[in-house]
């Protein structure tokens, strides 16, 4: 069996306890506008460029098949729509300015990533994270790789936006340590018009998970404009108070994406977006913290 | 922190940094009426008691510890029976933009007319350069090694807690034990002596040991071996007897001024220093204070007598003082309070005294004013139980309040270690002086071991200087020389030929355009590294055997296990263990090149050995697309990526393997470390562009940390590669980590750092120190310097102010990888 990744970041310490390995699966059902991980929304290769560092040196432009990227004034750009994602770029750049990422794994590849740090997961109680994406996109991999590490006694965590079919989710929850599982809007029809799918899945899993007894990290990124009104972040808060799970972690918005868009050259509509204000994440700790949930600022 | 520490802090800090000529006008009147009418040994104790009984004697009025090398805090005295500073030098010192120190007009003067006359062709330093031979010269000026001693006497080494046990009078007691079994009917046949002693029941196995091996360093016949070693013996007597002497004026002084002191606290601390002085070190110590006053007398005792390298350290402050400490609280005469500030005087004590000067050359270089005393916190006691006590977290309060220049301090983890006190080391590591560094102490117990040491001795062992491992108090532990790796394969690609200067230094091994393999040029690079070790070894043997026959060190050795029952000298062999250490450097720069060239010319074939060669040679002019493919798309160390680690392997093997366990002049062996202190500067700017994609002249990469900024996948994946290296084959490994301060800027960050350090250990690390400052501020301390006087940073087992370092260093370590988010 295999899946795809877009990136393994190692020294993850702020998806889950300890020092972490974090696995981030590629695709995702969700099209949050906000997104910091566009490279994860498709299942697809995709083709990173840094640009910054681009030499100019034309390579890859010799190389392109179909179409040729084009070089205006010593920087390639790359047709995205007619892109082959053949990878033939990415071999002759010099510069290591062009990557593609997504190509197939297999479970045991994968755990030989994972296994490298594993010093360090135990002396600092950390473990492994699946990410994404939407990790449930790849759920058989997933599961897969859940319980291989739980047979090799590595620590696990999901970090779930919860839109995936219930028997899943439940079954993961036999196999992991612990779900990192994200609330953004309480409001059904704003959900499904900024994260594109229905609220009420999404919830209901949250329920069942809880009731299952599963150890979760609510996760509740403060987006200006978008997430961090007063009425969202109490009905948020509400709603979490309903369950058996206290740990609320407050994502404040950064702009550092905006990066992530230009690699795979796409636009982006938060581009001119402030940093949240600290200000405004104090005020939403306080107010959850006042619903007595446990509210932690950061991942 | 009290108002005499705010006072005394703010002196010392304030303190203006001058070379002073009492310690040369001194010694040099001496040896100008002695020469000749003594023994070495006894000459240079006797030359020591000149010191002791005349030399200015300084104390603050407010000072708790007193003592001090020169005849005021920072000034600094020269040592020109070793070295002898030129005009042009003491000028240069006085001038220098960086670390200078002042000269006054009748230091100049002094020189000029006592000084320089006398000590011309006649110091050591003058005279060794005389019987180094050519080829050593050369490889010397090319850069592919440096030598300690050329400049400092050997030193590098650490107390332990007999000095707590042992009074002065105690040391004469065994010399006299020691002399009386010399005796004539005994003496003549040494190689009886083991056989013989029948009245020495109170003496420890080690020691009945000693004395019955009879070393012989110098290969002197029986009758010289016996007189030499009551000629040792009687000159550590009379350093001895010179050290009390030493501490009586301090005695007498403190009493005078308490006198005429009109204040009360002050009169009070002075009678205490008064007492104090009186007391120790001819006696062993009572007291916490005691203690303190005891180590201080004899840390300046071992750096009047020479100037060996790294000064002198306490070693385990915090073990030796922890019995003290219990007593003193549980009897009511000490208080926690009292106690770190009693620590607190004492540390000052160190920021006082910076390392003396060299001279030549290297005097127009920045230098450091750290001497580099370096104290262990932690660690594991004889037994193998944790060392951490209530005195280890004191220490590191003192650290933090204080956070003066000197001492550095580090900690030794071991498994034992509570997490809380790593926690707590973590937060003081946290705030950005570069210390405390943290050390492996399971690891150091095992490297000393296949070193052959004791477990307890390698127990009471440790780490000193920047990161040095050593049986604290019986081993003397040498470090001779840095020796540059990158420009070992430089020669093996250019045929031995120096390509900076054209000359031949090194065997012909072929024309690298010929060769027709990876193996090839290993094997090249292999027969040069033998060639200049074997060269470097000779100029070593020569040396040390200068200093073995006329510089030995009377006081280091009475307080040197088992100096006393060889009667032997710490710089002929007469300690418990000798070691030398070579320090290898460069070990990311050359396993980097050796990755691209396996990668580019002999697997892919993108580009011909010829060609590769050829653009090395024009620094990469032209060839700016070459370089672009060895930066940025070859296997670098640091990534975890076992395509470049073995190649650090292989490396690392080959100069094991030429060094270890050769034999040194003092009857041990030579072992290697993996440091480089600032010497990867100088190196690289002596080294053409490699092919790693490094220009000529930049800074090689330092310690065993990766090449500046070719590490990219985080903390974890440098600390395994590092892993890789077989540390335990070393005295000491120095790996460097920048992190941004909002990397660790909540509590959690310090679990995860805990986690990274405990992580490394258990893969083999030897020893990790890290920079928290953003590359931001350290721009703006190049900019402003004004504005950042007292920022701290790590350069290598020592920490130095930002602004004092050279401009080369300054960027260097700004381009060293910053560990941080990386989300």
């Amino acid at each position: 069996m295999t899946g795809t990744c877009f990136n393994i970041q190692r020294y993850s310490v702020h998806d889950g306890p300890g020092i972490r390995t974090t696995v981030f699966l590629k695709g995702c059902p969700l099209s949050c506008t906000w997104c910091h991980n566009p490279e994860g929304m498709s299942r697809e290769l995709e083709l990173i460029v840094v640009q910054d560092r681009c030499v100019g040196c034309g390579a890859c432009v010799e190389v392109c098949p179909n179409p040729p990227v084009v070089d205006p004034g010593g920087r390639s750009v790359t047709d995205r729509r007619s892109c082959l994602r053949c990878g033939s770029c990415v071999d002759v750049c010099v510069a290591g300015a062009r990557r593609l990422v997504g190509q197939p794994m297999t479970v045991e590849e994968l755990l030989a990533e994972i296994e490298r740090d594993r010093a360090f997961y135990e002396e600092s109680g950390g473990g492994v994270t699946f990410s994404g994406g939407e990790p449930f996109e790849q759920h058989e991999f997933l599961l897969a790789c859940l319980r291989v590490c739980r047979e090799r006694g590595l620590h696990t965590a999901v970090d779930t936006s919860g839109y995936a079919p219930r028997d899943v989710i439940l079954e993961a929850a036999t196999l992991t340590d612990l779900f990192l599982y994200d609330l953004k809007l309480l409001d059904e029809a704003r959900h499904r018009e900024l994260v594109g799918v229905p609220l009420a899945p999404v919830l209901e899993n949250l329920h069942a998970l809880d009731e299952a007894g599963a150890e979760i990290w609510i996760r509740f990124p403060l987006i200006p404009g978008v997430t961090d009104s007063m009425d969202n972040v109490n009905a948020l808060g509400r709603k979490v108070a309903s369950l058996r799970t206290r740990r609320v972690h407050l994502l404040p918005f950064h702009r550092t994406a905006a990066d992530k868009y230009a690699r795979i050259e796409r636009a982006w509509e938060h581009a001119g977006l402030e940093d949240v204000a600290e200000d405004r994440v104090k005020e939403a700790a306080e107010a959850l913290g006042a619903m007595g949930l446990d509210v932690r600022i950061g991942g | 922190m009290t108002e005499r520490v705010r006072l005394l802090r703010e002196r010392s800090a304030g303190a203006e940094p001058s070379i002073n000529a009492e310690r040369a006008r001194l010694i040099t009147g001496f040896y100008r009426e002695n020469d000749g009418a003594h023994a070495t040994p006894v000459m240079r104790a006797l030359a020591f008691r000149h010191l002791c009984e005349n030399k200015t004697i300084f104390i603050d009025p407010d000072d708790l510890i007193v003592g001090e090398r020169g005849p005021e805090p920072k000034a600094t005295p020269t040592y020109p029976e070793l070295t002898c500073h030129s005009i042009e030098d003491l000028r240069i010192l006085d001038s220098r933009e960086k670390t200078s120190y002042a000269v006054a007009d009748d230091v100049i003067e002094t020189y000029e007319r006592e000084i320089i006359p006398f000590w011309k062709g006649r110091s050591l330093r003058d005279r060794m350069f005389g019987l180094l031979p050519e080829h050593w010269k050369d490889a010397y000026d090319a850069g592919i090694f440096t030598e300690f001693m050329e400049q400092r006497a050997p030193g590098h080494t650490v107390a332990d807690g007999k000095l707590y046990e042992t009074g002065m009078l105690d040391f004469k007691a065994d010399i006299a034990t020691a002399l009386q079994r010399l005796g004539p009917e005994q003496g003549d046949a040494p190689e009886r002596l083991g056989k013989e002693q029948p009245d020495a029941p109170e003496q420890a196995d080690a020691t009945e040991q000693a004395q019955s091996d009879a070393r012989n360093p110098l290969g002197l016949s029986p009758r010289e071996l016996r007189e030499h070693r009551c000629e040792q013996l009687r000159a550590m007597d009379i350093v001895a007897d010179a050290v009390i002497v030493f501490a009586e004026r301090h005695a007498t002084l403190a009493a005078e001024m308490a006198a005429n002191e009109s204040d009360a606290g002050r009169r009070d601390g002075l009678k205490l220093v008064s007492e104090t002085c009186a007391r120790v070190p001819a006696h062993a110590p009572r007291s916490f204070h005691e203690a303190l006053q005891t180590y201080w007398f004899c840390h300046l005792a071992v750096i009047t007598e020479l100037n060996g390298w790294d000064a002198f350290n306490p070693g385990h402050l915090d073990q030796h003082l922890q019995p003290f400490y219990e007593r003193g609280l549980a009897d009511g005469s000490l208080t926690r309070e009292r106690a770190k500030e009693l620590l607190e005087c004492f540390f000052i004590k160190f920021n006082n005294h910076l390392a003396p000067p060299k001279v030549g050359v290297t005097a127009a270089e920045s230098g450091t004013y750290t001497d580099f005393a370096n104290i262990n916190i932690g660690g594991l006691k004889r037994d193998g139980s944790d060392g951490t006590s209530d005195v280890s977290f004191l220490i590191l309060e003192v650290v933090d309040e204080l956070h003066t220049l000197q001492p550095s301090q580090n900690v030794q983890v071991s498994r034992k270690m509570p997490d809380e006190f790593l926690r707590e080391a973590c937060r003081v590591v946290r705030k950005g002086y570069g210390y405390p560094s943290v050390f492996n102490a399971d690891m150091v117990v095992e490297e000393l071991l296949r070193q052959g040491k004791t477990v307890e001795d390698a127990r009471e062992g440790g780490t000193s200087g920047c990161v040095e491992t050593g049986a604290f108090g019986k081993e003397a532990y040498i470090l001779t020389g840095y020796f540059n790796l990158p420009k070992v394969l430089e020669l093996a690609l250019n045929d031995g030929v120096d390509p900076r200067t054209g000359k031949r230094l090194g065997p012909s091994t072929g024309d690298a355009a010929g060769f027709e393999s990876f193996d090839e040029l290993v094997g090249a690079f292999g027969t040069q590294l033998h060639h200049f070790l074997e060269i470097k070894l000779w100029g070593n043997d020569i040396i040390e055997r200068l200093y073995a026959e006329e510089m030995p060190a009377p006081f280091l050795s009475l307080i040197t296990s088992d100096c006393i029952a060889h009667g032997l000298d710490y710089n002929e062999g007469g300690a418990r263990y000798n070691t030398s250490y070579i320090q290898g450097v460069g070990i990311g720069t050359i396993t980097d090149s050796l990755a691209a060239v396996r990668n580019h010319v002999f697997q892919y074939g993108a580009v011909a050995m010829g060609e590769l060669t050829d653009a090395l040679s024009r620094n990469f002019e032209g060839a700016e697309h070459l370089r672009a493919l060895l930066l940025n798309r070859s296997p670098k160390w640091g990534n975890d990526d076992d395509q470049a680690d073995e190649l650090m392997k292989v490396v690392f093997d080959a100069f094991f393997r030429a060094v270890d366990g050769r034999p040194n002049v003092r009857g041990g062996e030579y072992h290697i470390d993996m440091l480089p202190t600032t010497c990867h500067i100088y190196f690289g700017s002596v080294t053409g562009a490699t092919a790693d994609g490094r220009r000529a002249g930049a800074p090689l990469s330092e310690g065993i940390s990766p090449v500046q900024g070719a590490d990219r996948k985080g903390p974890t994946a440098v600390l395994r590669s590092a892993g890789k290296m077989d540390q335990v084959r070393t005295g000491g490994t120095l790996l460097n980590m920048k992190f941004s301060p909002e990397a660790l800027s909540e509590e959690r960050d310090l679990d995860n750092l805990a986690g990274l350090i405990r992580g490394y250990f258990r893969l083999g690390g030897h020893h990790m120190q890290f920079n928290v400052v953003s590359a931001a501020t350290l721009r703006d301390a190049q900019a402003h310097p004004e504005s950042h006087r007292d920022l701290l940073v790590r350069v290598a087992g020592y920490s130095d102010y930002f602004c004092d370092i050279s401009r080369e260093l300054q960027d260097e370590i700004i381009s060293r990888t910053e560990q941080g988010d990386t989300v």
